[in-house]
């Protein structure tokens, strides 16, 4: 396979304290209780891209995922796990792990993404336009992703507004411009040469970049050398490259002196009435980057192409604590198709060793992971338990994420919270938009309402 | 031909409007465009009665609104009035008794913008003849063959549903790089073509700004094109003419009107483009390089039915010989001489032996003797070209004669009835007429046209003179005619808007500069983070913003000065400063630079009489200087700011310590300022100390001076 993989797990994202933990790290945090990593990992594998690095930060989170890996999938994949040092950034991690890149092209993924775009979408329009950089661009989710999921309105007003605004060439092959939304203050900036030689372009909002890139590995390992000082990918790489793509500095050093060696003298004279014709007959022919390239001050592009991601498909990042909850409710209910599990007749999973009391209803779109417990007269609607949870009777659970081992004592009323891995809470405590750490214990009879729950 | 059709299509329109109340279909046509970009051609005649292949352009202009349906036409007039309206007198388009078209003249000839002759139409209207609803605002200059109808009803019921949809502007996609004409960058809602940001300028560099708030949840999507050009076909609604009333300060119908709509937000007027199908044709003549090429596309037969070989306007039309040559049916031509493909040769003309004419117009009544040589040229009519002349990408007015063996280079126009000497060579890019370059050339060119009516008369006095003068012109023994100097700055740009085809090193200059300039670029953004750019782009705007405040305090300073009036500078340098807003110390400095540049320009021969000019200016002056003088930190930023003079000017260096303590003595800076600059300036660098050690002796001075007055307060 040609393609390498990497896999950019994170470690321990402080944007899901308290999810997380030192126990878990980012990808192995429980969505519909598998951690997020076997959903990329699947998503690859399902487009036959088997030879991955998963890239951690940090020894201790690199170690818990590679156990995880090692247990879960060592015989299916060809997967490698690489420590990194903790905040170095996306750009940081690849420079560390440069010297296990050798295949011809890079596609780096996300490790915390959920989604059923096929990445060898990817991976195949970047081949084809021999691009420099391909990304993966997927429709903004107008109103917190897949509204339907029906959580109420409320989730809605929360997304945070930080778009991303993306300029293509009028056929949507190409990257011309990117910025985030939350970097422009007042002006989108647009360079006039890039324009002039494309001729239109279009400028979006309503597109996100999905954290799915195609990079040429020499392309990749040439700006990381040369730029030590980018740290991400999205935010350094990638608008180094859209923004140089018309006179790339990049190949300076060995394709340059081959292109230049067998083409230069009369074919370049010959290039330049042609290209000039061009030029004045019609800027923005569809492939302006050859028009630019072939003459001109032997001037080198590169192209940076786009992969948009069809509307109908599932993509969300988990990288929020909103986002936890968003995906998990989804999971097991619009896009349960990820999941991998087999629904019962009332549109839920229910494992067949947990144990339910008398009068306790599960509704549709619920989990009920291995050996959990539910006592009486208890109610589960729209949530996720972990395994082997004990919770006693009159608990009212409703989208809500329970993670393995917790214990929710009788006449709990959970909403909208987050109970992570062995944490308990004694009785009648209600909780609304809580999240609960992992091991901590919530008194009896308390009440609490948007609260984080952690040892401090 | 077309009768059958003009009725149809008004027929048409009739139908489609049935619904509305009646309205009568409009149109605007601003007979001037405003700029000098056809002089010194349009010092003798109004642009838009140049022969666009032998028919004047203003015909194009009407003929196509006519058959769109339009029936009464404002044609506004200011600039040689008399001579638009004593051809339309003369044309059909007068005596023709149409009675689907009705043509009034409006003529104001003190407009000079067409914000002016906005206002001014605005302003005549009576109740026989006004604006009645929405219409079409074009130029006289214009040349299409676009429907017009289904546009008009389009902008209608856009309006009907959206109070503020006022104006429908027409773009045409850019088939051609034109180098020539301005770039347009506009951004354009790709679903309602909601216009929502129009830039134009020459530059091909730099960034397109939009503003943040035109994307959004409501309208995700922005569509930037930079391949599209404006035909300046424009449907407006009634409220364009009030807009222009209200804002007496728009002058220029994109740069300010539109703009100004866009910037707008509290009316809240939106403008929406109209992309006109590729099968018809739309384009305006505002320069030589659109001359020349509209010229080619009517021969090329774009602009179908508005073609030579078809009377529209009462034009004799030519025949249509295969290769695109049209020739009139009286022209006579040698069996030798050789017409190349698209060329149209009018009526009378005579063209002698082994000629070789090709891509070139020749007017009625043209002479054109043996062995000429003429390519991509534009002869009008009654031109007389001796034997074996050799004429290139040139334009050519009526009357001009060309002696034997003359060369025209490329790019040279010859304005009317110049004579060019035997075997004399006009140099490349020149500009002949028998009128004598205005000398006052204003920069504005929006201020020129006005002054060129009352101009030319002056000037069309002083040919009779010329061709009582010496013979010995510029053109040759046997000539006449000036040869008009171009300004140095516009040297440069000269090919840009001229016939010639665009040189091959010029185009590379251009992408180079392109690409010079996003290194430049580069430099600015530093790798990480585009937030720093924008810091960057704002200093810089402050620093320009000086720069102007600078000159303007030193034009105010320059022109109140006459006045010999101290309260009165200070009148006229405040509101500049309230324009700028600039501090004190801003102030200050700028005034001192001011006076300083006096004192340099003022004539001197040495340096004890420069530092006497600067003395009596100081000394004349220093009531504007204290006025802004008032703290030590002002008189510290003077000092700084006489500092950096110094360090430009070779001149003024060796006086900084004496001008110093002059000001010193003048009580204009105190001694606390040049102390503090001297402390300040201790730690710098030794390059930067040159003017601090000059002043060693007066900085030692003061100090002693000062130690001793404290010593005596001590005792």
């Amino acid at each position: 396979m040609d393609f390498q993989v990497v896999i950019l797990a994170g470690g321990f994202s402080s944007n899901l304290v308290p999810l997380v933990s030192k126990e878990v790290p980012k990808a192995l945090l429980p969505v519909a209780n598998r951690p997020v990593l076997s959903y990329v990992l699947d998503l690859l594998e399902s487009n036959n891209l088997k030879d991955l690095i998963v890239v951690v930060e940090g020894e201790d989170a690199a170690l818990k995922v590679g156990g995880w890996i090692s247990s879960a999938c060592v015989d299916r994949l060809h997967v490698e796990v690489a420590a990194v040092a903790e905040n170095v950034g996306t750009a940081g991690a690849l420079r560390a792990i440069a010297h296990h890149l050798t295949a011809k092209d890079i596609l780096i993924v996300s490790g915390d993404i959920v989604s059923d775009i096929p990445p060898g979408a990817v991976a195949a329009t970047h081949r084809r336009h021999d691009a420099a950089v391909t990304v993966m661009l997927c429709a903004q989710p107008v109103s917190g992703p897949s509204e339907s999921g029906g959580s109420g309105g409320k989730d809605k007003t929360k997304k945070p507004a930080c778009d991303d605004i993306i300029g293509l060439d009028s056929l949507k092959q190409f990257l011309l411009y990117i910025a985030k939304g939350a970097e422009i203050k007042k002006d989108t900036r647009v360079k006039k040469s890039i324009l002039c030689a494309a001729g239109k372009m279009e400028i979006r909002s309503d597109l996100m970049d999905s954290h799915i890139y195609a990079f040429k590995r020499s392309v990749l390992q040439e700006v990381l050398d040369q730029k030590p000082a980018f740290r991400s990918l999205k935010e350094d790489v990638l608008p180094y490259l859209v923004r140089t793509q018309l006179r790339s500095e990049i190949f300076s050093d060995q394709n340059n002196v081959e292109e230049n060696g067998n083409g230069n003298g009369k074919n370049n004279m010959q290039n330049n009435e042609v290209v000039l014709s061009q030029i004045l007959s019609n800027a923005s022919l569809p492939s302006f980057h050859q028009v630019y390239e072939s003459g001109l001050d032997s001037r080198k592009t590169h192209k940076c192409c786009v992969y948009i991601a069809d509307e109908s498909k599932y993509f969300v990042r988990l990288n929020s604590i909103q986002a936890f909850m968003d995906v998990n409710r989804d999971v097991i209910g619009d896009a349960n198709h990820l999941s991998g599990y087999s629904f019962s007749a009332h549109h839920n999973i229910v494992h067949p060793s947990a144990e339910l009391g008398s009068k306790t209803t599960v509704g549709p779109h619920c989990m009920l992971g291995e050996g959990s417990q539910v006592g009486d007269k208890c109610s589960v609607k729209r949530s996720v338990i972990g395994r082997h949870c004990r919770i006693g009777s009159n608990v009212k659970i409703v989208n809500s994420v329970v993670m393995d081992h917790a214990t929710i004592g009788d006449g709990c009323s959970i909403q909208g919270s987050v109970i992570c891995s062995n944490a308990q809470l004694q009785e009648r405590v209600t909780l609304r938009d809580c999240q609960v750490e992992a091991g901590y214990v919530v008194c009896a009879g308390s009440e609490h309402k948007g609260e984080t729950f952690a040892r401090k | 031909m077309g009768a059958q059709k003009k009725v149809a299509a008004a027929a048409r329109v009739r139908d489609d409007s049935e619904d509305l109340t009646r309205q009568r279909l409009q149109a605007i046509v601003l007979a001037d465009s405003f700029t000098t970009q056809f002089r010194p051609i349009t010092l003798e005649r109004p642009k838009v009665l140049l022969p666009l292949v032998n028919i004047p352009m203003i015909d194009y202009t009407l003929a196509w609104l006519e058959s769109a349906g339009i029936e009464e036409i404002f044609l506004f007039c200011c600039a040689h009035s008399s001579l638009v309206i004593d051809y339309l007198e003369k044309s059909e388009w007068y005596s023709r008794s149409n009675p689907n078209l009705l043509v009034r003249t409006i003529v104001s000839p003190k407009s000079t913008s067409v914000g002016d002759a906005l206002r001014y139409i605005y302003e005549q209207q009576t109740e026989t003849s006004q604006i009645q609803g929405d219409f079409v605002l074009v130029s006289g200059d214009t040349v299409s063959n676009m429907p017009l109808a289904d546009l008009i009803q389009e902008h209608r019921d856009r309006k009907k549903k959206d109070e503020k949809a006022i104006m429908t502007m027409v773009i045409k996609k850019q088939f051609r790089l034109e180098i020539g004409s301005d770039q347009i960058f506009m951004a354009v809602d790709p679903l309602t073509k909601q216009l929502l940001h129009y830039e134009e300028g020459n530059a091909r560099s730099g960034d397109v700004c939009l503003d943040k708030s035109l994307l959004n949840s409501s309208n995700p999507s922005v569509l930037v094109c930079n391949d599209m050009q404006d035909c300046y076909i424009d449907i407006c609604s009634p409220e364009v003419l009030s807009l222009f009333e209200d804002n007496f300060d728009y002058q220029h119908l994109r740069r300010h009107f539109v703009n100004g709509l866009l910037v707008d937000d509290i009316m809240g007027y939106k403008i929406f483009t109209h992309e006109i199908q590729s099968s018809f044709y739309a384009a305006r003549i505002d320069n030589l390089r659109s001359y020349d090429m509209v010229s080619k596309n009517i021969i090329q037969r774009w602009t179908y039915p508005y073609v030579p070989d078809i009377n529209f306007s009462g034009n004799r039309p030519l025949k249509l010989g295969r290769q695109g040559i049209y020739r009139a049916s009286d022209s006579v031509q040698s069996r030798s001489a050789d017409i190349g493909a698209s060329t149209a040769i009018g009526y009378g003309a005579k063209i002698g032996n082994g000629g070789k004419i090709f891509n070139s117009v020749i007017g009625n009544g043209c002479c054109i003797g043996s062995n000429v040589v003429i390519q991509g040229s534009y002869i009008w009519n009654n031109v007389t070209i001796e034997d074996g002349c050799e004429i290139r990408n040139a334009i050519v007015c009526d009357g001009v004669k060309i002696r034997a063996g003359a060369v025209l280079q490329p790019g040279v126009v010859l304005s009317f009835n110049v004579v060019v000497g035997r075997d004399f060579v006009v140099p490349a890019f020149s500009k002949v007429s028998l009128l004598q370059q205005p000398t006052t050339e204003d920069s504005d060119e929006e201020m020129e046209y006005a002054g060129s009516s009352s101009g030319t008369a002056d000037l069309l006095s002083g040919v009779n003179n010329l061709q009582l003068e010496s013979k010995a012109s510029e053109l040759g023994p046997d000539g006449t005619g000036y040869i008009w100097k171009v300004c140095d700055s516009a040297h440069d740009e000269e090919w840009k808007h001229s016939v010639v085809p665009i040189p091959m090193d010029k185009l590379a200059d251009i992408t180079r500069a392109m690409n010079d300039d996003d290194i430049d670029d580069e430099s600015v953004v530093p790798p990480s983070g585009e937030l720093k750019s924008d810091t960057d782009s704002i200093n810089t705007d402050a620093n320009d913003d000086y720069g102007y405040f600078e000159r303007e305090v030193e034009e105010t300073f320059l022109m109140a000065i006459i006045k010999d009036d101290v309260d009165h500078v200070i009148r006229l340098i405040n509101s500049r400063r309230f324009a700028y807003n600039m501090a004190s110390a801003d102030c200050a400095g700028a005034v001192f630079y001011s006076m300083m540049r006096l004192a340099v320009n003022t004539p001197h021969n040495s340096a004890r009489e420069l530092y006497r000019n600067a003395t009596g200016v100081i000394t004349k002056w220093k009531g504007v200087l204290g006025f802004y003088l008032k703290q030590t930190d002002e008189q510290i930023e003077v000092i700084m700011k006489f500092e950096e003079m110094c360090e430009e000017s070779a001149e003024l260096g060796p006086l900084f310590a004496k001008i110093v303590h002059f000001l010193y003595d003048k009580d204009v800076v105190q001694e606390d300022a040049i102390l503090r600059w001297g402390e300040e300036k201790a730690g710098a660098d030794e390059c930067d100390k040159v003017f601090l050690n000059q002043c060693e002796a007066l900085i030692q001075w003061l100090k002693e001076a000062s130690e001793e007055e404290e010593e005596e307060e001590d005792s």
